[in-house]
């Protein structure tokens, strides 16, 4: 049995650029595992521009963005295995075996000090959408169609409607537009929409496609193939209003319903997830309850800018390393100060979710969304009573991450805080 | 005649919102960008607007049917339905390097399309 120091699950952005900020730091027994045939991950269906302007001052189409750092991988002799599906992993002690298989090895057991997870997410299934009438052929999720059209040439229809306005419905209204298509309608049940503004500026507007908010499908006509459907205005509790159907002709629904991170892996070996996020609690150091199992990337929660994937997935690479070098000294540890964020008044969810200030470099960035559309309001951090930041925000909307820093020296000043809570601050 | 504009900057994806004042033809202010990027983008969008646009172009022999690609640099808006019915038409041999020009001068636009990725030749 081969034993490796780190092992990273998933070779998309966030496995890439854990695996590269490793080897960096001096990691160098490492493995990344992919289940496709390639790296890169989900960039490699995402052929439109916006990738990368943070990291690298362009702007790079999805496999242009991907294609940077599998050539650094490549140049600083990162071992990969492709088409290799992680199957489990478990707990050894302190080190943790990681099952795997492909075809050329058949079963593998790796034994492992450390592992990073990196397994993105995929779609909401059409099931748990809950649409009535029969299920003809011609509905796909957003997704889907994006692989079909972009990697497999495949145009899935003539004739669109699709539901709910996340960036790959966006995206895909544009594609398909422009591969021949009609786009007749974009519907969103909620009053706002889940995609990037720009998104609804490029795809949408430069197209003359209208975004139905507020409005959900009610039926879906055919049989054998979609034939048609029926959209309706929706009151604030989302029920269908009675009189406000209209009806569509088209031979293609897709769906776009948002995507969840992927982590049946990590809930059978023991990792704990937030309801919130479906994906890790980490800590600081982005690592999970587990000791030694760091998550990074749309696994840990779903991100719409990729540069923040490459970000975070570095630091979880680097504390990874960090706890590898520190390997012999595992196990004795000392009471550690540990704070809870709490998030609350509008705040859906932060990630961290816990700080050990021992651990903590002298800011540390946490993410968060929020679960309204809020103008030049204030996000807030209080110690107690004591509040610690005050940040103003013109715009803040649930399909935009935000971030606030926070400082080390304003969290060790309180004597035995175990908890701190982030809220939004109406003016 | 002083008009405003309200816009959203598409030139990253943080999409700030922004307000341009124009004068007639002339655009004397764009605020709420928050980087240089966005008063550029302001003023071009109300004056040229233009696009980059990536598409897919069929390829023989590759390991992949299709490769993806983009306009090298961005072209006038209005262009975009021609640029994208230039590649329908066209068809290229793996294997595909990124950064290759499939097409020259697309929809005589001046610009090139070039691959965004790479496609190897199928072996077989
Ligand atoms: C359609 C779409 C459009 C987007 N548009 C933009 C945009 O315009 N601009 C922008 O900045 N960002 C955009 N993003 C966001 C960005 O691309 C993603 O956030 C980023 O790709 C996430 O990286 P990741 O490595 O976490 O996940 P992924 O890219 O999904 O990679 C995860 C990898 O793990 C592998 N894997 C999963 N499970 C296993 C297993 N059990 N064993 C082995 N391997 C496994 C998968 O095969 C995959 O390769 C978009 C995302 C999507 C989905
Ligand atoms: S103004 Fe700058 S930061 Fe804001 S969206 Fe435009 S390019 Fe991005």
């Amino acid at each position: 049995m081969r034993e490796y120091d780190l092992i990273i699950v998933g070779g998309g952005p966030a496995g890439l650029a854990a695996a590269i900020s490793a080897k960096k730091e001096g990691i160098h027994n490492l493995l990344i595992l992919e289940r496709d045939h390639e790296l890169g991950g989900i960039l490699n269906q995402c052929i439109h521009n916006g990738f990368g302007l943070h990291t690298f001052k362009e702007e790079l189409t999805g496999p242009e963005y991907a294609y940077r750092f599998i050539e650094e991988a490549e140049k600083l002799e990162i071992p990969y295995k492709l088409n290799t599906m992680v199957l489990d992993i478990s707990k050894e002690g302190k080190s943790k075996m990681v099952t795997a298989m492909n075809r050329e090895d058949g079963l593998m057991f790796l034994k492992t000090k450390a592992v990073v997870l990196a397994m993105g997410c995929r779609e909401r299934p059409r099931g748990a959408l809950n649409i009535p009438g029969y299920r003809p052929a011609g509905i796909y999720t957003a997704g889907t169609a994006q692989r079909l059209v972009n990697m497999e040439g495949y145009m899935p229809g003539k004739e669109v409607v699709i539901l709910g306005s996340g960036d790959i419905g966006l995206i895909m209204a544009r594609r398909m537009t422009l591969e021949g298509a009609k786009v007749k309608v974009v519907a969103e049940l909620l009053p706002y929409s889940g995609g990037l503004q720009r998104n609804i500026v490029q795809c949408l507007n430069d197209f003359g496609i209208p975004l139905k908010l507020s409005h959900t499908v009610v039926d879906i006509q055919g049989k054998e193939r979609v034939t048609g459907i029926t959209l309706a205005e929706v009151d604030e509790n989302k029920k269908p209003i009675p009189g406000t159907e209209e009806f569509y002709s088209c031979d293609t629904l897709l769906l776009s319903c948002g995507l969840i991170p992927e982590n049946e892996l990590s809930g059978k070996m023991g990792v704990e997830l937030s309801r919130v996020t479906s994906g890790p609690v980490v800590n600081e150091s982005l690592e999970t309850n587990v000791e030694g199992v760091f998550a990074c990337g749309n696994v840990l929660h779903v991100h719409d800018l990729v540069d923040y994937v490459s970000e975070e997935a570095a630091r979880a690479g680097s504390h990874a390393a960090e706890y590898i070098r520190s390997w012999d000294s595992i196990g004795k540890t000392e009471e550690e100060q540990t704070i809870r964020i709490q998030t609350e008044g509008g705040i859906r969810y932060s990630v961290p979710q816990i700080i050990r200030t021992e651990h903590m470099e002298e800011n540390l960035t946490v993410r968060f969304r929020v679960g309204a559309v809020y103008r030049d309001a204030y996000v807030s951090v209080y110690c107690g009573d004591k509040r610690i930041l005050h940040k103003k925000k013109r715009k803040l909307a649930p399909g935009e991450m935000e971030q606030v820093v926070l400082k080390k020296t304003d969290l060790t000043a309180e004597e035995g805080l175990d908890k701190i809570v982030m809220r939004v601050e109406e003016a | 005649m002083t008009e405003v504009k309200e816009l959203t900057c598409i030139s990253c994806p943080l999409g700030c919102s922004l307000t341009v004042t124009m004068e007639g033809k002339e655009v004397v202010k764009v605020e709420g960008n928050t980087c240089p990027k966005g008063k550029a983008y302001g003023e071009k969008e109300v004056t040229n607007p233009t696009r980059i646009v990536t598409s897919s172009v069929k390829v023989r022999g590759g390991i992949l049917p299709v490769v993806s690609v983009k306009t090298a640099s961005d072209i006038p808006k209005e262009k975009i339905a021609e640029c994208s019915r230039a590649l329908k038409g066209i068809q290229i041999d793996a294997p595909v390097k990124i950064g290759d020009t499939v097409l020259r001068n697309v929809g005589g636009t001046g610009v090139d399309m070039i691959a965004t990725r790479n496609v190897r030749a199928k072996t077989s």
